[in-house]
C-alpha cells in the first residue's frame, strides 16, 4: 500500500536561512505524525510546502504514491488535506461561517452550513457562534473556528500545526478523541506542538527537525519527554528555579470594582472585578478563553479606558484613564495575546518594532529615532532571548511564530517594568525557550516587579504563579494561594460551577458553560 | 517590487498613449517626441517644466505624510486653492504694498488657509469619525466657487473690463524670477526645502515614525499608545499647509492675481505624484517631474498638432490606472478555477 503522503528531499532556502534542507518523511493512512522542533526549525515551513502554500526549491511530495506537481492549496482541499495555520487564515471582516463558507469546495446553503457549525463545534467541545464576526474572535476562539473548519471537509490528510497554543485543557481532552477517532477511520494526521506530554499521548510517530534538517525519529509513546526535549534542543534543558515570593507592603496594581459594559453583544461585561498585584510576586489569570479576559487585559493596558479614575491604580496612582504610553511612564510593560498586528508592526523590521514601546529608553533623541541606539536594543533582545532572525534588519513577520513571541517577550522585559502584564506568554514557544522565558518572569518578578499572566494553560500557570485568580463570565473569583489550590478546584472555578453567585447571567455565557 | 510598478506604469502609459495617437490618425513616434522631448529641448522648456513640477512636489510631499498613516486627503486642490486666495488677499490688501514683509506675510497667510480648510475635515474624522476622503473631496468645490464668487464679485478688477479676475499683485507681492525670459522663480526652494524636510520626517523623526505605524498596523499604534487623532491631525495639516503654500507661490509667481481658473489640476494630480513616487520623498521628485513633463507636453501637442486638451488628463489617467493594476498583480495573483468535481478527477487528470 502506498503510504498517505510521503515527502522526498525537500529543500527551502529564505534570505539568510535554510528553512528546509533534504527532509523526507513518509505518513500512512490513519497514522498520527508528529513533527517536533524548537523554534525556527522549518516545520510551519514545512506544512506550508505539503499544503501548497509555499513551494519548494527542489524535492518531491507524493499523495497515495502519486506525485503533485504543480501544487496550491486549491489542489490540496481536492486531494483531501486540511491545514490549520499556526498564523490563523480567517478573513476578519466579515463572519464565521461566511468564513468557512469561503473555504467549501462544493455549494453550500449558509443557514444550513451555520447549523452544522454549531453541531459539529459543539460536539467537538470547541463551541463557537457561526454568526459571530471573526475580528471580534480571541486568538481562542479563531483556532476553534479554523480547527472546526477543517473537520467539516472530512480530511484525508489533516495538517495541524500548534492547534492547542490556546485551547482550554477540556478542549484538547475533546480534540483529541476527535483526532483518533478520525484516524481510526483512515485520516493521516500532522501534528505540531511544543506540548510534549500531548505529543506522547496522541501521536504514534514523531520526526524532529533541527536547523532545517531531520536529526532523528522517535515512537513518542515509548519515550520519555526528556528525550524528546533532548532531540529536539541538543541539549540539556535549563532547571526552573522558584524561590518564594517576597511581596512587597504596598500593592503595585489594584483593581477596585471595575464594572464594564461590553462594546457589543457578543462581548463580555465585566462584572465588579476588583485584586491586587503586589511587587515580588506573580498573579495568574485562569480562565476560557472569551469570558472577559481581552476586555479586562486592554482595561489594563490602557488601549481601553475607563471613567473612573480609580477602578484601576498603578503604583497608587489613578490610572483607569491613562492611556497607554501615560501608563507605560508609570512602569507598566505589556504582552499582548496577538503578536502579529498588536505586539509588533508585520512589515516593519525588528529595531523598528523595537522603538514600538522602547522609545523612551534611548531609542529616540530630540524627536528623532536614533537607529543605532534601535538596532543595539533590538540586538540585545535578539541575543539574550536567543530569537532565530537574520538580525536587527528582519521583517517581523518573517520571523517564527515562537520567536517573534521571544522577541516581543523579550522587548516588554527590557523596559524593566515595575508592572508586568502579559497574556499567553509561551504561546507556540519550544520548551527550551518556554523554560528560559517563564524563569525570566521569575525572576523579574523576584527584582521587585509585580506580575500579571493571564493565560489558558494551568500548567503554565501552576509552574510559575504565586497566586491564582480565576475569570469566568467577566467575573474573578477571590485570589487563590497556588500551593493550597490544585487543577480540579481552578477547573471547576473556570467553568463557573465553582462561583458562589449564580453564573449563568450573561446571555453569551451559556455557550461557555458548554465545556 | 516598490520600484518595478511605476516603471512599469511608465513604460505602460507611453506604448497604449502611442497606440493612442496612432488610432487619431497621427504618426505615434512624431507625436511622442512632440509629446515628451519637444518640450524639454528649449531653455524655456526646462524653466517651465521645473516650474509646474515645483508645485506638484511640493503638495505630494505634504499629502504622502497623511497617506502614509492612512490619512486620505483627497482635497488639495480646494487647499491649493484656499491658500491662493488668502495670500492675494494679503497682497492685494495690506496697507502697504511696499512692505518688504509682503511675501513673508504672503507665504504665511496661503500656509495658514491651507491648513484651516484641512482643519475641517481633520476636526470632523477625530471627532466624530465622518470620512475625510468625502469631506476633503467636497470642500474642494466650496472653495473653488468661493474664488469665483470673490473674482466675479467683491474682489473684481474696477479696471479690468468686467473680466472675472482681480487687480495684479504689486511688485513687492511677487516672487522675482531668475531671469526676465522664464518664469521659473524662487519658490522652486520652497520646494527643495520640502522634499528635505519630508526625508526628514518620514524616516528619521519619532513622529513620522509614529505616523508609519498607524499605517501599517493601527491595533499595534492603540498598542503603543499613539494617538490615531493625532496622526489624523498632522496628516491632513501637513497636506493642507503644503498645498496652501503651492497655491500662494502660484499666485505670486507665474499668475500674479486670481483668476476662476488657477490651477490646472496640481492638487489631484500630487495625488497620483505621491503614489507613484511610492510616498517617498526623492520618488516624489521624480513622480513629480514625470507629471509635469505631461502637462506640459499635453499642452503641446495640443498646440502643435492640433489634440484635444483632454490629453494630459487622458495620460493622467493612464498612468494611474496601469500603476493600481500593476501594484495589484504583484501583489496579487489572478488564477481562474474551474470547479473541481471530486478528488479523484483530478486525480486522474494528472
Ligand atoms: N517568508 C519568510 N521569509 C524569510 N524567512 C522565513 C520566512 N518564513 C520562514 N522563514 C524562516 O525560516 C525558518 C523556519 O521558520 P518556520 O516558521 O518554519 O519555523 P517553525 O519550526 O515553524 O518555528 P515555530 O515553532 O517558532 O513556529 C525561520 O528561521 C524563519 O525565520
Ligand atoms: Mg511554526
Amino acid at each position: 500500500m502506498h503510504p498517505r503522503l510521503e515527502l522526498r528531499s525537500i529543500c527551502k532556502r529564505y534570505p539568510g536561512v535554510v528553512a528546509n534542507d533534504d527532509v523526507s518523511l513518509s505518513i500512512q493512512p490513519g497514522e498520527i505524525h508528529a513533527v517536533l522542533g524548537e523554534n525556527g526549525a522549518g516545520k510551519s515551513t514545512l506544512m506550508k510546502i505539503i499544503y501548497g502554500a509555499a513551494q519548494a526549491d527542489s524535492g518531491e511530495i507524493y499523495c497515495d504514491g502519486n506525485p503533485i506537481a504543480a501544487h496550491n492549496p486549491a489542489v490540496s482541499r481536492a486531494l483531501g488535506i486540511e491545514m490549520v495555520y499556526q498564523h490563523f487564515a480567517l478573513f476578519e471582516s466579515v463572519s464565521v461561517v461566511e468564513n468557512i463558507a469561503l473555504s467549501a469546495s462544493s455549494a453550500f446553503h449558509l443557514p444550513t452550513l451555520a447549523e452544522k457549525i454549531r453541531n459539529l463545534s459543539m460536539r467537538y467541545g470547541m463551541p463557537i457562534d457561526p454568526h459571530r464576526q471573526v475580528h471580534d474572535l480571541s486568538v481562542g476562539e479563531r483556532q476553534r473556528v479554523e480547527i472546526v473548519r477543517c473537520l467539516l471537509q472530512a480530511p484525508k490528510l489533516l495538517i495541524l500545526d500548534e492547534p492547542t497554543s490556546v485551547l482550554t485543557p477540556q478542549a484538547v481532552v475533546k480534540l483529541f478523541e476527535t483526532l483518533r477517532q478520525l484516524a481510526a477511520e483512515g485520516c493521516s494526521i500532522v501534528y505540531i506542538s511544543h506540548k510534549l506530554d500531548e505529543v506522547q499521548e496522541l501521536c504514534d510517530t514523531a520526526t524532529v527537525l533541527r536547523n532545517g534538517k531531520v536529526t532523528g525519529t522517535a515512537r513518542p509513546k515509548e519515550t520519555t519527554s526528556l528525550e524528546l526535549a533532548r532531540m529536539m534542543v541538543g541539549s540539556k534543558l535549563p532547571e526552573m528555579h522558584v524561590s518564594p515570593p517576597v511581596p512587597s507592603e504596598k500593592p503595585v496594581l489594584e483593581v477596585n470594582g471595575l464594572s464594564v459594559k461590553a462594546r457589543d453583544h457578543f462581548g463580555v461585561d465585566l462584572k465588579n472585578v476588583s485584586f491586587n498585584v503586589h511587587g515580588g510576586e506573580i498573579v495568574g489569570l485562569a480562565g476560557v478563553s472569551g469570558n472577559g479576559q481581552a476586555e479586562l487585559v486592554a482595561l489594563l493596558s490602557g488601549e481601553r479606558t475607563h471613567d473612573r479614575g480609580d477602578a484601576i491604580r498603578i503604583c497608587g496612582i489613578d490610572a483607569a484613564r491613562l492611556r497607554p504610553n501615560e501608563r507605560r511612564k508609570l512602569g507598566i510593560a505589556f504582552v499582548p495575546e496577538e503578536r502579529l498586528g498588536r505586539g509588533a508592526v508585520p512589515s516593519h523590521t525588528l529595531w523598528e518594532n523595537a522603538v514600538l514601546t522602547a522609545h523612551r529608553f534611548g531609542t529616540v533623541r530630540n524627536g528623532l529615532v536614533d537607529r543605532r541606539k534601535a538596532k543595539a536594543f533590538a540586538t540585545g533582545i535578539i541575543d539574550r532571548f536567543k530569537v532565530k532572525a537574520n538580525g536587527a534588519q528582519s521583517i517581523a513577520q518573517s520571523l517564527s511564530g515562537g520567536n517573534l513571541q521571544k522577541f516581543i517577550v523579550g522587548r516588554e522585559i527590557a523596559l524593566k517594568p515595575k508592572l508586568f502584564l502579559v497574556s499567553q506568554p509561551t504561546w507556540g514557544v519550544d520548551v527550551g525557550a518556554s523554560a528560559f522565558i517563564r524563569q525570566t518572569i521569575i525572576d523579574l518578578s523576584r527584582a521587585g516587579a509585580a506580575v500579571l499572566v493571564v493565560s489558558e494553560e494551568l500548567d503554565e500557570l501552576f509552574e510559575i504563579c504565586d497566586r491564582l485568580l480565576v475569570i469566568c463570565q467577566g467575573k474573578v473569583s477571590a485570589p487563590l494561594i497556588r500551593t493550597t489550590t490544585d487543577r480540579e478546584e481552578i477547573g471547576l472555578l473556570m467553568t463557573g460551577r465553582g462561583m458562589s453567585e449564580g453564573a449563568s447571567a450573561n446571555g453569551s455565557g451559556d455557550i461557555v458553560l458548554q465545556d | 517590487m516598490r520600484v518595478a510598478a511605476p516603471i512599469l506604469a511608465t513604460i505602460l502609459t507611453v506604448v497604449v498613449g502611442s497606440i493612442f495617437f496612432a488610432s487619431l490618425g497621427h504618426d505615434p513616434l512624431a507625436t511622442l517626441y512632440a509629446f515628451f522631448v519637444e518640450p524639454l529641448s528649449s531653455m524655456n522648456g526646462l524653466s517651465e517644466w521645473l516650474l509646474k513640477a515645483s508645485p506638484l512636489i511640493l503638495i505630494a510631499c505634504g499629502l504622502a505624510v497623511g497617506f502614509r498613516a492612512n490619512v486620505w486627503n483627497i482635497g488639495a486642490e480646494g487647499q491649493f486653492t484656499m491658500g491662493a486666495i488668502a495670500a492675494s488677499g494679503v497682497g492685494l490688501f495690506w496697507p502697504n504694498p511696499e512692505s518688504v514683509l509682503l511675501l513673508p506675510l504672503m507665504f504665511v497667510a496661503g500656509m495658514g488657509a491651507g491648513m484651516a480648510w484641512a482643519a475641517i475635515p481633520a476636526f470632523l474624522r477625530a471627532r466624530m469619525n465622518t470620512n475625510e476622503i468625502l469631506v476633503t473631496l467636497m470642500m474642494t468645490y466650496i472653495a473653488t466657487l468661493f474664488l469665483s464668487y470673490l473674482v466675479h464679485g467683491p474682489w473684481r478688477d474696477p479696471a479690468g473690463f468686467n473680466y472675472p479676475q482681480t487687480a495684479l499683485l504689486p511688485a513687492a507681492a511677487l516672487l522675482q524670477s531668475f531671469d526676465p525670459a522664464y518664469r521659473l522663480n524662487s519658490s522652486i526652494f520652497i520646494t527643495v526645502a520640502a522634499v528635505i524636510l519630508m526625508w526628514l520626517f518620514t524616516d528619521r523623526s519619532f513622529l513620522g515614525y509614529k505616523m508609519s505605524v498607524s499605517g501599517a498596523a493601527p491595533l499595534a499604534a492603540r498598542y503603543a499608545g499613539f494617538r490615531e487623532s493625532a496622526a489624523v491631525w498632522i496628516g491632513l495639516l501637513a497636506g493642507g499647509a503644503a498645498a496652501g503654500i503651492a497655491g500662494m507661490a502660484e499666485a505670486a509667481g507665474p499668475l500674479g492675481q486670481l483668476s476662476p481658473q488657477i490651477s490646472p489640476g496640481y492638487g489631484f494630480a500630487a495625488i497620483i505624484v505621491a503614489f507613484i513616487g511610492r510616498l517617498n520623498a526623492f520618488g516624489i521628485v521624480l513622480g513629480g517631474l514625470l507629471m509635469s513633463l505631461l502637462f506640459l507636453g499635453g499642452e503641446g501637442v495640443q498646440m502643435t498638432l492640433g489634440l484635444p486638451s483632454a490629453m494630459t488628463r487622458i495620460f493622467q489617467g493612464f498612468l494611474l490606472f496601469f500603476l493600481l493594476a500593476a501594484d495589484f498583480f504583484i501583489f496579487y495573483r489572478v488564477r481562474l478555477v474551474r470547479p473541481i468535481r471530486d478528488a479523484h478527477a483530478l486525480e486522474t487528470a494528472r
